[in-house]
Protein backbone atom coordinates (compact mmCIF):
# COMPACT_ATOMS: atom_id res chain seq x y z
CA UNK A 1 0.00 0.00 0.00
CA UNK A 2 2.67 2.36 1.11
CA UNK A 3 4.92 2.00 -2.05
CA UNK A 4 1.77 2.50 -4.06
CA UNK A 5 0.67 5.93 -2.35
CA UNK A 6 5.17 6.60 -3.29
CA UNK A 7 3.84 5.80 -6.38
CA UNK A 8 0.97 8.11 -6.93
CA UNK A 9 3.45 10.56 -5.11
CA UNK A 10 6.46 10.40 -7.66
CA UNK A 11 3.99 10.84 -10.28
CA UNK A 12 2.42 13.36 -8.97
CA UNK A 13 5.16 15.66 -8.10
CA UNK A 14 6.69 14.92 -11.67
CA UNK A 15 3.38 16.19 -13.18
CA UNK A 16 3.20 19.36 -10.83
CA UNK A 17 6.92 20.18 -11.50
CA UNK A 18 6.37 20.06 -14.97
CA UNK A 19 3.94 22.30 -15.04
CA UNK A 20 5.41 24.85 -13.01
CA UNK A 21 8.31 24.65 -15.38
CA UNK A 22 5.78 25.37 -17.95
CA UNK A 23 4.23 27.99 -16.27
CA UNK A 24 7.89 29.89 -15.43
CA UNK A 25 8.76 29.20 -18.80
CA UNK A 26 5.60 31.06 -20.04
CA UNK A 27 6.55 33.76 -17.58
CA UNK A 28 9.62 34.34 -19.17
CA UNK A 29 8.10 34.73 -22.61
CA UNK A 30 5.78 37.44 -21.49
CA UNK A 31 9.15 39.10 -19.57
CA UNK A 32 10.98 38.93 -22.92
CA UNK A 33 8.26 40.71 -24.89
CA UNK A 34 7.80 43.39 -22.63
CA UNK A 35 11.59 43.40 -21.97
CA UNK A 36 12.02 43.97 -26.10
CA UNK A 37 12.57 47.39 -26.34
CA UNK A 38 15.98 47.66 -25.52
CA UNK A 39 16.71 44.74 -28.65
CA UNK A 40 15.40 46.84 -31.29
CA UNK A 41 16.55 50.16 -29.74
CA UNK A 42 20.51 48.95 -29.46
CA UNK A 43 19.81 46.72 -32.50
CA UNK A 44 24.11 46.17 -32.11
CA UNK A 45 23.09 43.28 -29.44
CA UNK A 46 20.33 41.72 -30.86
CA UNK A 47 23.11 41.89 -34.22
CA UNK A 48 25.47 40.53 -32.12
CA UNK A 49 23.83 37.33 -31.10
CA UNK A 50 22.44 36.77 -34.49
CA UNK A 51 26.23 36.33 -35.52
CA UNK A 52 26.58 34.23 -32.87
CA UNK A 53 23.61 31.69 -33.53
CA UNK A 54 23.08 32.40 -37.14
CA UNK A 55 26.57 33.08 -38.50
CA UNK A 56 28.38 30.75 -36.89
CA UNK A 57 25.88 27.61 -37.28
CA UNK A 58 26.13 28.06 -41.14
CA UNK A 59 28.99 25.32 -41.70
CA UNK A 60 26.69 22.72 -39.96
CA UNK A 61 23.54 24.04 -41.50
CA UNK A 62 25.08 23.96 -45.05
CA UNK A 63 27.08 20.80 -45.32
CA UNK A 64 24.31 18.95 -43.85
CA UNK A 65 21.50 20.67 -46.55
CA UNK A 66 24.25 19.47 -49.26
CA UNK A 67 24.35 15.96 -48.11
CA UNK A 68 20.30 15.79 -47.52
CA UNK A 69 19.80 17.26 -51.18
CA UNK A 70 21.69 14.67 -52.42
CA UNK A 71 20.06 11.95 -50.37
CA UNK A 72 16.78 13.67 -51.68
CA UNK A 73 18.36 13.37 -55.18
CA UNK A 74 19.17 9.93 -55.18
CA UNK A 75 16.49 8.30 -53.24
CA UNK A 76 13.80 10.45 -55.43
CA UNK A 77 15.24 9.81 -58.51
CA UNK A 78 15.12 5.77 -58.28
CA UNK A 79 11.86 5.59 -56.78
CA UNK A 80 10.14 7.77 -59.80
CA UNK A 81 11.97 6.17 -62.05
CA UNK A 82 10.05 3.17 -61.42
CA UNK A 83 6.84 5.39 -62.32
CA UNK A 84 8.75 6.78 -65.39
CA UNK A 85 8.81 10.32 -64.27
CA UNK A 86 12.18 10.95 -63.18
CA UNK A 87 11.53 14.72 -64.22
CA UNK A 88 9.66 15.65 -61.78
CA UNK A 89 12.81 14.85 -59.19
CA UNK A 90 13.34 18.85 -58.99
CA UNK A 91 9.66 19.36 -57.98
CA UNK A 92 10.36 16.21 -55.45
CA UNK A 93 13.49 17.69 -53.92
CA UNK A 94 11.99 20.92 -53.82
CA UNK A 95 9.13 20.10 -51.80
CA UNK A 96 10.33 17.99 -49.43
CA UNK A 97 12.92 20.96 -48.69
CA UNK A 98 10.77 23.38 -48.19
CA UNK A 99 7.91 22.38 -46.83
CA UNK A 100 9.03 19.94 -44.19
CA UNK A 101 12.78 18.79 -44.37
CA UNK A 102 14.15 23.00 -44.51
CA UNK A 103 12.08 24.35 -41.43
CA UNK A 104 12.23 20.82 -39.46
CA UNK A 105 16.14 19.62 -40.21
CA UNK A 106 17.27 23.55 -39.54
CA UNK A 107 15.27 23.35 -36.19
CA UNK A 108 17.43 20.00 -34.92
CA UNK A 109 20.27 21.32 -35.62
CA UNK A 110 19.93 24.62 -34.73
CA UNK A 111 19.03 22.93 -30.96
CA UNK A 112 22.22 21.08 -30.95
CA UNK A 113 24.24 23.90 -32.10
CA UNK A 114 23.05 27.01 -31.19
CA UNK A 115 20.42 26.16 -28.36
CA UNK A 116 22.59 24.22 -26.13
CA UNK A 117 25.43 26.75 -26.80
CA UNK A 118 22.75 29.33 -25.51
CA UNK A 119 21.92 27.21 -22.73
CA UNK A 120 24.91 26.87 -21.66
CA UNK A 121 26.21 30.49 -21.76
CA UNK A 122 23.10 31.33 -19.85
CA UNK A 123 23.50 28.68 -17.03
CA UNK A 124 27.28 29.64 -16.43
CA UNK A 125 26.76 33.72 -16.16
CA UNK A 126 23.90 32.37 -13.70
CA UNK A 127 26.74 30.34 -12.15
CA UNK A 128 29.45 32.59 -11.52
CA UNK A 129 27.04 35.51 -10.64
CA UNK A 130 27.34 37.83 -13.39
CA UNK A 131 23.46 37.68 -14.02
CA UNK A 132 23.27 38.96 -10.31
CA UNK A 133 25.94 41.38 -10.85
CA UNK A 134 23.82 42.90 -13.93
CA UNK A 135 20.72 43.50 -11.20
CA UNK A 136 22.99 45.14 -9.00
CA UNK A 137 23.88 47.19 -11.52
CA UNK A 138 20.31 48.21 -12.10
CA UNK A 139 20.35 46.06 -15.19
CA UNK A 140 17.74 44.37 -16.66
CA UNK A 141 19.23 40.92 -17.41
CA UNK A 142 15.80 39.77 -19.48
CA UNK A 143 16.36 42.81 -21.24
CA UNK A 144 20.34 43.20 -21.81
CA UNK A 145 20.66 39.23 -22.16
CA UNK A 146 17.87 37.29 -22.77
CA UNK A 147 15.52 39.24 -25.02
CA UNK A 148 18.25 40.11 -27.73
CA UNK A 149 19.14 36.28 -27.99
CA UNK A 150 15.29 35.38 -28.27
CA UNK A 151 15.06 38.11 -30.71
CA UNK A 152 18.34 36.73 -32.91
CA UNK A 153 17.12 33.39 -32.36
CA UNK A 154 13.54 34.06 -34.39
CA UNK A 155 15.08 36.27 -36.97
CA UNK A 156 17.70 34.07 -37.61
CA UNK A 157 15.79 30.32 -38.15
CA UNK A 158 13.66 31.37 -40.74
CA UNK A 159 17.06 32.66 -42.61
CA UNK A 160 18.64 29.20 -41.68
CA UNK A 161 15.85 27.43 -43.14
CA UNK A 162 15.66 29.17 -46.67
CA UNK A 163 19.60 28.46 -46.83
CA UNK A 164 19.56 25.02 -46.03
CA UNK A 165 16.72 24.79 -48.45
CA UNK A 166 18.04 26.12 -51.02
CA UNK A 167 21.42 24.98 -50.56
CA UNK A 168 19.65 21.11 -50.65
CA UNK A 169 18.19 21.91 -53.83
CA UNK A 170 21.81 22.67 -55.10
CA UNK A 171 22.72 19.21 -53.49
CA UNK A 172 19.63 17.62 -55.56
CA UNK A 173 20.49 19.10 -58.59
CA UNK A 174 24.15 17.79 -58.29
CA UNK A 175 23.26 14.22 -57.70
CA UNK A 176 19.82 14.41 -60.11
CA UNK A 177 21.30 16.25 -63.14
CA UNK A 178 24.97 15.85 -63.39
CA UNK A 179 25.51 12.92 -61.66
CA UNK A 180 22.49 10.76 -62.86
CA UNK A 181 21.98 12.93 -65.85
CA UNK A 182 17.90 14.32 -65.70
CA UNK A 183 17.92 16.96 -68.33
CA UNK A 184 18.40 19.93 -66.34
CA UNK A 185 15.66 22.17 -68.11
CA UNK A 186 12.98 19.92 -66.89
CA UNK A 187 14.04 19.91 -63.71
CA UNK A 188 13.99 23.18 -63.09
CA UNK A 189 10.85 24.15 -64.77
CA UNK A 190 8.41 21.43 -63.51
CA UNK A 191 10.24 23.14 -59.94
CA UNK A 192 9.60 26.28 -60.87
CA UNK A 193 6.03 25.29 -62.28
CA UNK A 194 4.60 23.19 -58.86
CA UNK A 195 6.09 24.47 -56.26
CA UNK A 196 3.64 27.69 -54.96
CA UNK A 197 4.92 30.53 -53.08
CA UNK A 198 1.87 30.71 -50.74
CA UNK A 199 1.35 27.41 -50.53
CA UNK A 200 4.83 25.90 -49.69
CA UNK A 201 7.15 28.64 -49.36
CA UNK A 202 5.25 30.86 -46.87
CA UNK A 203 4.36 27.81 -45.00
CA UNK A 204 7.46 26.29 -44.65
CA UNK A 205 8.62 30.30 -43.21
CA UNK A 206 5.77 29.98 -41.06
CA UNK A 207 6.99 26.94 -39.71
CA UNK A 208 10.72 28.23 -39.13
CA UNK A 209 9.48 31.07 -36.98
CA UNK A 210 7.45 28.72 -35.04
CA UNK A 211 10.25 26.48 -34.18
CA UNK A 212 12.63 29.59 -33.57
CA UNK A 213 10.27 31.01 -31.15
CA UNK A 214 10.05 27.51 -29.42
CA UNK A 215 13.64 26.54 -29.91
CA UNK A 216 15.11 30.06 -28.51
CA UNK A 217 12.78 30.14 -25.77
CA UNK A 218 13.78 26.20 -24.26
CA UNK A 219 17.39 27.05 -24.61
CA UNK A 220 16.87 30.57 -22.40
CA UNK A 221 14.54 29.12 -20.32
CA UNK A 222 16.62 26.29 -19.62
CA UNK A 223 19.66 28.17 -18.72
CA UNK A 224 17.74 30.62 -17.14
CA UNK A 225 16.12 27.92 -14.90
CA UNK A 226 19.48 26.11 -14.42
CA UNK A 227 20.95 25.43 -10.89
CA UNK A 228 24.31 27.25 -10.48
CA UNK A 229 26.43 24.23 -10.43
CA UNK A 230 28.60 22.66 -13.31
CA UNK A 231 26.01 19.29 -13.02
CA UNK A 232 22.91 21.98 -13.07
CA UNK A 233 24.45 23.66 -16.55
CA UNK A 234 25.09 19.94 -18.15
CA UNK A 235 21.48 18.71 -17.31
CA UNK A 236 20.09 21.84 -18.49
CA UNK A 237 22.07 21.71 -21.92
CA UNK A 238 20.94 17.88 -22.50
CA UNK A 239 17.11 18.83 -21.57
CA UNK A 240 17.32 21.73 -24.34
CA UNK A 241 18.17 19.18 -27.06
CA UNK A 242 15.62 16.43 -25.84
CA UNK A 243 13.18 18.89 -25.11
CA UNK A 244 13.56 20.89 -28.34
CA UNK A 245 13.70 18.21 -30.46
CA UNK A 246 10.63 16.83 -29.42
CA UNK A 247 8.77 20.00 -29.58
CA UNK A 248 10.06 20.70 -32.95
CA UNK A 249 8.41 17.10 -33.86
CA UNK A 250 5.08 17.55 -31.89
CA UNK A 251 4.68 20.87 -33.37
CA UNK A 252 5.48 20.29 -36.71
CA UNK A 253 2.63 17.84 -37.35
CA UNK A 254 0.32 20.30 -36.09
CA UNK A 255 1.22 23.36 -38.00
CA UNK A 256 1.29 20.41 -41.15
CA UNK A 257 -2.21 19.36 -40.51
CA UNK A 258 -3.57 22.80 -40.40
CA UNK A 259 -1.97 24.24 -43.32
CA UNK A 260 -2.73 20.96 -45.57
CA UNK A 261 -6.30 21.48 -43.79
CA UNK A 262 -6.33 24.94 -44.15
CA UNK B 1 20.94 64.39 6.84
CA UNK B 2 20.90 61.03 9.88
CA UNK B 3 24.07 59.69 10.03
CA UNK B 4 22.92 56.52 8.65
CA UNK B 5 22.78 55.61 5.41
CA UNK B 6 21.58 51.96 5.85
CA UNK B 7 19.33 50.76 8.77
CA UNK B 8 18.47 47.36 9.26
CA UNK B 9 15.74 47.10 12.09
CA UNK B 10 14.34 43.69 13.57
CA UNK B 11 14.97 41.78 10.36
CA UNK B 12 13.59 38.40 9.58
CA UNK B 13 14.64 36.46 6.80
CA UNK B 14 14.27 32.39 5.97
CA UNK B 15 14.15 30.23 2.98
CA UNK B 16 10.84 27.84 3.20
CA UNK B 17 10.56 27.27 6.90
CA UNK B 18 13.97 27.79 7.57
CA UNK B 19 14.79 30.94 9.53
CA UNK B 20 17.93 32.30 8.87
CA UNK B 21 17.66 36.01 10.31
CA UNK B 22 15.65 36.24 13.84
CA UNK B 23 15.39 39.95 14.22
CA UNK B 24 18.79 41.85 13.01
CA UNK B 25 18.83 44.70 13.61
CA UNK B 26 22.14 47.12 12.08
CA UNK B 27 23.28 50.96 11.39
CA UNK B 28 25.66 51.58 8.83
CA UNK B 29 26.51 55.16 9.46
CA UNK B 30 27.80 57.22 6.22
CA UNK B 31 31.43 57.00 5.44
CA UNK B 32 32.53 54.43 7.54
CA UNK B 33 33.96 50.77 6.33
CA UNK B 34 31.49 48.71 8.36
CA UNK B 35 32.27 44.41 8.38
CA UNK B 36 29.61 41.89 8.86
CA UNK B 37 31.47 39.14 10.23
CA UNK B 38 30.43 35.63 11.44
CA UNK B 39 30.83 31.59 10.19
CA UNK B 40 29.70 29.97 6.60
CA UNK B 41 25.89 29.59 6.36
CA UNK B 42 25.52 32.29 8.97
CA UNK B 43 23.27 34.73 6.74
CA UNK B 44 25.95 37.36 6.14
CA UNK B 45 25.42 37.44 1.98
CA UNK B 46 22.15 37.24 2.20
CA UNK B 47 22.21 40.62 4.52
CA UNK B 48 24.07 42.07 1.17
CA UNK B 49 21.42 40.60 -1.15
CA UNK B 50 18.46 41.97 1.22
CA UNK B 51 20.17 45.65 1.56
CA UNK B 52 20.15 45.73 -2.69
CA UNK B 53 16.31 44.17 -2.83
CA UNK B 54 17.78 40.84 -4.59
CA UNK B 55 15.49 39.20 -2.05
CA UNK B 56 12.52 40.10 0.73
CA UNK B 57 12.80 39.97 4.44
CA UNK B 58 9.63 37.76 6.32
CA UNK B 59 9.30 40.42 8.52
CA UNK B 60 11.21 44.32 9.79
CA UNK B 61 12.74 46.01 7.44
CA UNK B 62 15.63 47.57 5.46
CA UNK B 63 15.99 51.00 4.27
CA UNK B 64 18.59 52.75 1.86
CA UNK B 65 18.96 56.51 2.19
CA UNK B 66 15.55 56.79 4.19
CA UNK B 67 14.04 54.76 1.47
CA UNK B 68 13.04 51.57 2.94
CA UNK B 69 13.97 48.96 -0.18
CA UNK B 70 11.15 46.07 -0.35
CA UNK B 71 8.16 48.17 -0.75
CA UNK B 72 9.71 49.88 -3.51
CA UNK B 73 8.81 48.66 -7.04
CA UNK B 74 11.14 47.19 -9.55
CA UNK B 75 12.02 50.97 -10.68
CA UNK B 76 12.60 52.32 -7.26
CA UNK B 77 14.62 48.94 -6.71
CA UNK B 78 16.88 50.06 -9.57
CA UNK B 79 17.08 53.91 -8.98
CA UNK B 80 18.42 52.49 -5.11
CA UNK B 81 20.63 50.34 -6.61
CA UNK B 82 22.39 52.65 -9.18
CA UNK B 83 23.64 54.14 -5.32
CA UNK B 84 25.29 50.91 -4.64
CA UNK B 85 27.97 49.45 -5.87
CA UNK B 86 28.60 45.40 -5.72
CA UNK B 87 31.93 43.22 -5.29
CA UNK B 88 31.11 39.83 -5.75
CA UNK B 89 32.84 36.40 -4.06
CA UNK B 90 34.62 35.99 -7.41
CA UNK B 91 34.45 39.02 -8.90
CA UNK B 92 31.24 37.60 -11.53
CA UNK B 93 33.58 40.07 -14.51
CA UNK B 94 31.94 39.42 -17.43
CA UNK B 95 33.68 36.66 -19.33
CA UNK B 96 32.55 38.07 -23.22
CA UNK B 97 33.94 41.66 -22.04
CA UNK B 98 37.44 42.99 -22.17
CA UNK B 99 38.52 44.26 -18.89
CA UNK B 100 37.76 47.75 -20.09
CA UNK B 101 34.53 46.69 -21.81
CA UNK B 102 33.63 45.14 -17.67
CA UNK B 103 33.96 48.50 -16.36
CA UNK B 104 32.92 50.57 -19.36
CA UNK B 105 29.21 48.48 -18.98
CA UNK B 106 27.52 50.78 -16.14
CA UNK B 107 28.65 53.34 -17.99
CA UNK B 108 27.42 52.50 -21.01
CA UNK B 109 24.28 51.46 -19.59
CA UNK B 110 23.16 54.51 -17.31
CA UNK B 111 24.84 57.42 -19.19
CA UNK B 112 24.62 59.05 -22.63
CA UNK B 113 28.88 60.02 -22.01
CA UNK B 114 30.75 60.28 -25.33
CA UNK B 115 32.90 57.53 -26.04
CA UNK B 116 36.20 59.80 -25.43
CA UNK B 117 34.80 60.74 -22.13
CA UNK B 118 33.75 56.77 -21.13
CA UNK B 119 38.04 55.82 -22.42
CA UNK B 120 38.90 58.54 -19.81
CA UNK B 121 36.85 57.56 -16.69
CA UNK B 122 37.64 53.55 -17.25
CA UNK B 123 41.02 54.16 -17.52
CA UNK B 124 41.21 56.79 -14.20
CA UNK B 125 38.90 53.85 -12.57
CA UNK B 126 41.41 50.80 -13.63
CA UNK B 127 44.41 53.47 -12.31
CA UNK B 128 42.74 53.57 -8.80
CA UNK B 129 43.39 49.85 -8.82
CA UNK B 130 46.55 49.44 -9.96
CA UNK B 131 45.37 47.78 -13.24
CA UNK B 132 45.34 50.70 -16.07
CA UNK B 133 47.80 48.76 -18.26
CA UNK B 134 45.18 45.39 -17.98
CA UNK B 135 42.34 46.97 -19.69
CA UNK B 136 42.98 45.15 -23.13
CA UNK B 137 42.88 41.46 -21.50
CA UNK B 138 39.60 39.36 -20.96
CA UNK B 139 39.01 37.64 -18.10
CA UNK B 140 40.46 34.52 -18.07
CA UNK B 141 43.77 36.18 -18.18
CA UNK B 142 43.80 37.58 -15.21
CA UNK B 143 44.41 36.31 -11.84
CA UNK B 144 42.14 35.90 -8.64
CA UNK B 145 43.21 39.16 -7.14
CA UNK B 146 43.38 41.09 -10.55
CA UNK B 147 39.45 39.93 -11.57
CA UNK B 148 38.63 41.22 -7.92
CA UNK B 149 40.34 44.65 -8.55
CA UNK B 150 39.07 44.79 -11.85
CA UNK B 151 35.24 43.87 -10.44
CA UNK B 152 35.83 46.59 -7.79
CA UNK B 153 37.07 49.10 -10.73
CA UNK B 154 33.56 47.77 -12.14
CA UNK B 155 31.78 48.71 -9.06
CA UNK B 156 32.81 51.86 -8.38
CA UNK B 157 31.86 52.99 -12.25
CA UNK B 158 29.50 55.48 -11.15
CA UNK B 159 31.36 56.73 -7.84
CA UNK B 160 28.35 54.94 -5.36
CA UNK B 161 27.25 56.11 -2.36
CA UNK B 162 27.54 52.28 -0.97
CA UNK B 163 30.05 49.86 -1.65
CA UNK B 164 28.81 46.40 -0.65
CA UNK B 165 32.21 43.21 -0.71
CA UNK B 166 31.14 39.98 -0.73
CA UNK B 167 34.25 37.58 0.75
CA UNK B 168 36.17 40.34 -1.15
CA UNK B 169 39.53 38.04 0.38
CA UNK B 170 38.55 34.86 -0.26
CA UNK B 171 41.28 32.84 -2.08
CA UNK B 172 43.52 35.49 -2.38
CA UNK B 173 46.93 35.24 -1.95
CA UNK B 174 48.36 38.14 1.28
CA UNK B 175 49.63 39.95 -1.45
CA UNK B 176 47.03 40.29 -3.06
CA UNK B 177 44.79 40.13 0.38
CA UNK B 178 46.65 43.26 1.34
CA UNK B 179 46.02 45.29 -1.72
CA UNK B 180 42.37 44.95 -1.61
CA UNK B 181 42.68 46.03 1.98
CA UNK B 182 44.19 48.78 1.25
CA UNK B 183 42.33 49.49 -1.58
CA UNK B 184 38.75 49.20 0.84
CA UNK B 185 40.11 51.44 2.84
CA UNK B 186 41.45 54.06 0.18
CA UNK B 187 38.07 54.00 -2.43
CA UNK B 188 36.05 54.34 0.63
CA UNK B 189 37.60 57.67 1.76
CA UNK B 190 38.70 59.06 -1.15
CA UNK B 191 34.64 58.65 -2.66
CA UNK B 192 33.33 59.65 0.44
CA UNK B 193 31.42 55.94 0.25
CA UNK B 194 30.49 53.69 3.20
CA UNK B 195 31.32 50.43 2.54
CA UNK B 196 30.43 46.96 4.12
CA UNK B 197 31.78 44.04 3.97
CA UNK B 198 30.79 40.62 4.38
CA UNK B 199 33.54 38.27 5.17
CA UNK B 200 35.65 36.36 7.76
CA UNK B 201 38.70 36.96 7.75
CA UNK B 202 39.74 38.69 11.17
CA UNK B 203 42.97 39.92 10.71
CA UNK B 204 42.54 41.82 7.82
CA UNK B 205 38.87 43.01 8.61
CA UNK B 206 40.17 44.29 12.09
CA UNK B 207 42.92 46.40 10.49
CA UNK B 208 41.08 48.62 8.39
CA UNK B 209 37.05 48.55 9.41
CA UNK B 210 35.82 51.53 11.43
CA UNK B 211 32.50 49.24 12.77
CA UNK B 212 32.18 45.37 13.07
CA UNK B 213 28.97 43.02 13.40
CA UNK B 214 29.73 39.49 14.32
CA UNK B 215 26.49 37.18 13.25
CA UNK B 216 25.45 33.82 14.74
CA UNK B 217 22.64 32.33 15.04
CA UNK B 218 20.71 34.06 13.11
CA UNK B 219 21.12 37.36 15.44
CA UNK B 220 23.73 39.99 16.12
CA UNK B 221 25.88 38.28 18.90
CA UNK B 222 28.24 40.86 18.74
CA UNK B 223 28.84 44.29 17.92
CA UNK B 224 31.56 47.23 18.22
CA UNK B 225 34.86 48.97 17.08
CA UNK B 226 37.63 46.14 16.63
CA UNK B 227 39.32 47.65 19.80
CA UNK B 228 36.30 46.80 21.60
CA UNK B 229 35.58 42.90 19.68
CA UNK B 230 39.56 42.58 20.61
CA UNK B 231 38.52 43.27 24.21
CA UNK B 232 35.71 41.23 24.18
CA UNK B 233 34.98 38.67 26.55
CA UNK B 234 31.92 36.84 24.86
CA UNK B 235 33.07 33.56 24.09
CA UNK B 236 31.72 33.76 20.22
CA UNK B 237 33.79 36.45 19.89
CA UNK B 238 36.96 34.96 21.45
CA UNK B 239 36.37 31.84 19.90
CA UNK B 240 35.97 33.37 16.18
CA UNK B 241 38.84 35.90 16.60
CA UNK B 242 41.57 33.00 18.41
CA UNK B 243 40.43 30.71 15.79
CA UNK B 244 39.20 28.24 18.31
CA UNK B 245 38.52 24.48 17.26
CA UNK B 246 35.88 24.49 19.39
CA UNK B 247 33.53 26.12 21.77
CA UNK B 248 29.98 27.99 21.26
CA UNK B 249 30.14 26.90 17.82
CA UNK B 250 30.71 23.42 18.13
CA UNK B 251 33.18 20.95 16.25
CA UNK B 252 30.90 18.77 15.77
CA UNK B 253 27.64 18.51 14.10
CA UNK B 254 24.29 17.17 15.94
CA UNK B 255 24.26 13.85 15.83
CA UNK B 256 23.07 10.76 17.34
CA UNK B 257 25.40 8.61 19.96
CA UNK B 258 28.79 7.81 18.37
CA UNK B 259 28.38 4.53 20.23
CA UNK B 260 24.92 3.77 18.28
CA UNK B 261 26.69 4.73 14.89
CA UNK B 262 28.96 2.62 15.32
CA UNK B 263 26.75 -0.56 16.41
CA UNK B 264 28.73 -0.42 19.54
Amino acid sequence: MKSLINFFEKVGFSVTSRIHRLGTATRLFFLILLASGESFKRFQLTMKEIYFTGVMSLVIIIVSAFFVGMVLGLQGYYTLQKYGSSEAIGVLVALALVRELGPVVTALLFAGRAGTAITAEIGLMKATEQLSAMEMMAVNPVGRIIAPRFWAGVIAMPILAAIFSMVGILGGYVVAVIVIGVDEGAFWSQMQANVDFRYDIVNGVIKSLVFGVACTIIALFEGYDAPPTAEGVSRATTRTVVTSSLVILGLDFILTSFMIGG
Amino acid sequence: MSDNLITIENLTFGYGTEILHKGINMEFQRGKVSAIMGGSGSGKTTILKLIGGQIKPKSGSVSVDNQIVHKQNLDGIYKLRRKMGMLFQHGALFTDLSVYENVAFPMREHTDLPENIIKDLVLMKLNAVGLRGAYKLMPTELSGGMARRVALARAIALDPDIIMYDEPFAGLDPISMAVICDLIRTLNDALGATSIIVTHDVAETFSFADYIYFVADGIVAAEGSPKQLMASKLPFVKQFIHSEKDGPVPFHVSAPSYNSDLSL
